[in-house]
């Protein structure tokens, strides 16, 4: 509650304000589930490739089993996004922002 | 074209990795459809979204093409100077947009950047900053598609027609069905893959040449030499390899440049304007200022490293080309496997940058020139129509400027410093707007036109031959400077003379004049230190600033 009051009104602002109402925003789904998904495919295609990289592969990459630790780096990373989703889930929104000064 | 020196050995699992990606986006596109009822559901997200996404969003809007590409490029050619784009020429904007400017935006609740400008002045100076976007918008689209359409046909070899239907499909696909839900939550996804694809080139890159100290020894014997390792030493003079003077460095490119693009620029202001409440809108750009610090990492590291390892790179044409740094180490470094996600992170840089102007221009060209000038007072079903045929349209035009970009070899270089102009004049038409509440609206008009025309006008002396510069960067300063002082000027001599708004007109757009209510919709977490915008901000300051030391 602030003693500024509301700022300067225009009738298309308002309008579109109006709609708000029926927004079915809330129905968003949460993008945490998408990016560990793709991410844990990422993870376990990219590590299985390098548990069977052959020796050129290796010497391609400088010696570093390059598949093998991306993999497993992108699978550890999309595991923790379902684990963040898991944990945290997104908060219900607010049934209706649009309540005239609560 | 260049025959097939950066073709790239990619088999079945690296096309897998890629085409699980592209199946992801358009699930996306597809599963944010039953979000969407009301307009602003389509164009601004219904402001519903989380700072951490519209935050990453908002950097991903600005991964596109041109700038990975291109910062490894500056990086190859100009060595650490490059990161002046970033600490210098980056952070400090976006949080001086967070912390100042977005309380006026946000708490205004304005639909786009130009209703900022019909509301604070006039309409004609709303319909010429609404045009010259959506202009500029749908060109950057086709130039971003035309990038994207080379890389597929040099890498993957695909017929340079096929690679851009394919491409402004996709993005066509998840941006009409998904709106800015789709666009922003495939940003977020965007934003992971391209690290994912450039991380794995860089740690590989640094083995190659013996970590950082090898780099640092490798870099002092190439022609770049030793000062291709520092960022200021040199700037008293412009005898450095980027060719810029402290001073422009910083009231050029960090000043006048930097906070035009990323304080006007809807394209980045719209991923703001969807976050949930006020204090995650001012959290959005600050958020993004994290990553945008250690994005130098994998650019321009990768640049380095290139310049140190691929023998003859810097070749005016060909395939050796500074611009194709990063292709030709993943040519050369990456086995099968992280070869397919680093390919699928470059593609997905493109789509970003491309989605973020589709979705930009749909929104003014729906707002601001639809709506408000050509059918008002429709049903908001009627706007959310229009919307989805603007997107249609945005990526037909883009299809279209991809092919004359196609035709023109430089002429993506010129529309992109060309508008990079255009934005000094709009960020001091809108910073004395925002802080003079006197300054009138015939003023802002005004000192928009006039500030356009003088940077346009220095540009086109410059392509002319009729002035000289040492380099297009020190045009871009001098123009983006210039604009500056005329738009300030102009507004100085033009405010005595015409009448002001009424104070209540002003309310909330203009500062002091009360109307912003920072605290208003705070939900229960906001509170908590570590979500303060101000200490968030400059903590974010002081890190780039620190970033600065190990390679002044």
């Amino acid at each position: 509650m602030s003693n500024d009051g509301q700022p300067a009104q225009d009738p298309l602002i308002d309008e579109a304000q109006a709609e708000q109402r029926r927004s079915a925003a809330a129905r968003l789904f949460d993008i945490r589930r998408v990016i560990g998904g793709l991410f844990v495919a990422y993870g376990v295609i990219v590590t299985l490739i390098g548990v069977f990289d052959s020796r050129a592969e290796i010497d391609k990459a400088e010696g570093v089993r390059i598949n093998l630790w991306a993999g497993l780096t992108m699978l550890v990373f999309g595991l923790l996004m379902l684990l963040w989703q898991w944990w945290r889930p997104a908060e219900a929104p607010a049934p209706n922002e649009q309540q005239p000064d609560a | 074209m260049d025959g097939d020196g950066l073709r790239l050995n990619m088999n079945g699992l690296d096309y897998l990795i890629l085409a699980l990606y592209f199946v992801t986006v358009l699930g996306v596109g597809f599963a944010a459809r039953r979000a969407i009822r009301t307009s602003v559901d389509f164009f601004l997200s219904g402001r519903s979204l989380p700072a951490w996404v519209t935050g990453l969003a908002f950097v991903s809007a600005n991964l596109g093409a041109l700038e990975i590409i291109g910062m490894a490029a500056n990086g190859a050619q100009y060595g650490v100077m490059t990161v002046h784009y970033y600490w210098i020429g980056a952070v400090p904007a976006m949080v001086f947009l967070g912390i100042v400017m977005m309380p006026f935006y946000y708490g205004s609740k304005v639909r786009s950047v130009p209703e900022y400008l019909r509301l604070r002045f006039n309409r004609p100076t709303h319909l010429l900053n609404a045009i010259s976007f959506a202009v500029a918008q749908v060109l950057i689209a086709g130039v971003n598609l035309y990038a994207l359409a080379l890389v597929m046909q040099a890498l993957l070899g695909w017929p340079l027609w096929t690679a851009i239907v394919v491409g402004a499909a996709i993005v066509l696909a998840y941006i009409t069905i998904g709106g800015l839900s789709g666009a922003i939550y495939n940003e977020v996804l965007q934003f992971f893959v391209i690290l994912a694809g450039l991380i794995p080139v860089t740690v590989i890159g640094l083995v190659k040449v013996g970590g950082w100290n090898g780099l640092m020894d490798a870099v002092g014997d190439t022609k770049l030499g030793e000062a291709g390792l520092h960022a200021w030493q040199d700037t008293g003079s412009t005898a450095n390899p980027l060719g810029a003077h402290w001073i422009g460095i910083v009231f050029g490119l960090g000043f006048v440049l930097s906070f035009g693009y990323w304080t006007t620029n809807f394209a980045e202001v719209q991923r703001a304007l969807s976050a949930k409440n006020m204090s995650a809108a001012r959290r959005t750009p600050i958020i993004a200022a994290y990553p945008k610090l250690f994005i130098p990492l994998v650019t321009v590291i990768p640049g380095l490293v290139a310049l140190v390892t691929v023998k003859g790179l810097g070749a005016e044409s060909g395939d050796l080309q500074y611009n194709n740094a990063i292709p030709l180490l993943m040519r050369d470094l990456l086995p099968n496997g992280v070869l397919g996600v680093a390919v699928t992170g470059l593609l997905a840089s493109f789509m970003a940058g491309m989605a973020a102007n589709v979705s930009g221009f749909n929104t003014v060209f729906t707002y601001d020139i639809w709506q408000a000038y050509i059918r008002r007072d429709r049903s908001d079903e009627y706007y959310l129509r229009v919307g989805r045929w603007a997107t249609v349209a945005a990526v037909v035009i883009g299809i279209g400027t991809a092919f004359i970009a196609a035709g023109f070899s430089n002429i993506m270089n010129y529309i992109q410093a060309l508008f990079s102009v255009f934005n000094a004049p709009l960020f001091a038409t809108f910073i004395i707007g925002m802080f003079w509440k006197r300054m009138t609206a015939l003023a802002g008009f005004w000192s928009l036109l006039l500030g356009t025309l003088v940077s346009l006008s220095l540009y086109l002396l410059y392509k002319g031959g009729v002035i000289d510069f040492n380099s297009d960067l020190e045009e871009s300063f001098w123009g983006a400077g210039l604009a500056f002082v005329t738009a300030v000027v102009v507004a100085a001599i033009v405010t005595p003379l015409t009448s002001p708004k009424r104070d209540e007109e002003l309310r909330g757009l203009v500062y002091g004049m009360g109307g912003v209510d920072l605290k208003g919709d705070v939900l229960a977490g906001d509170a908590a230190w570590y979500r303060s915008p101000v200490l968030l901000g400059l903590i974010a300051v002081a890190l780039a600033a620190l970033f600065y030391i190990p390679v002044f």
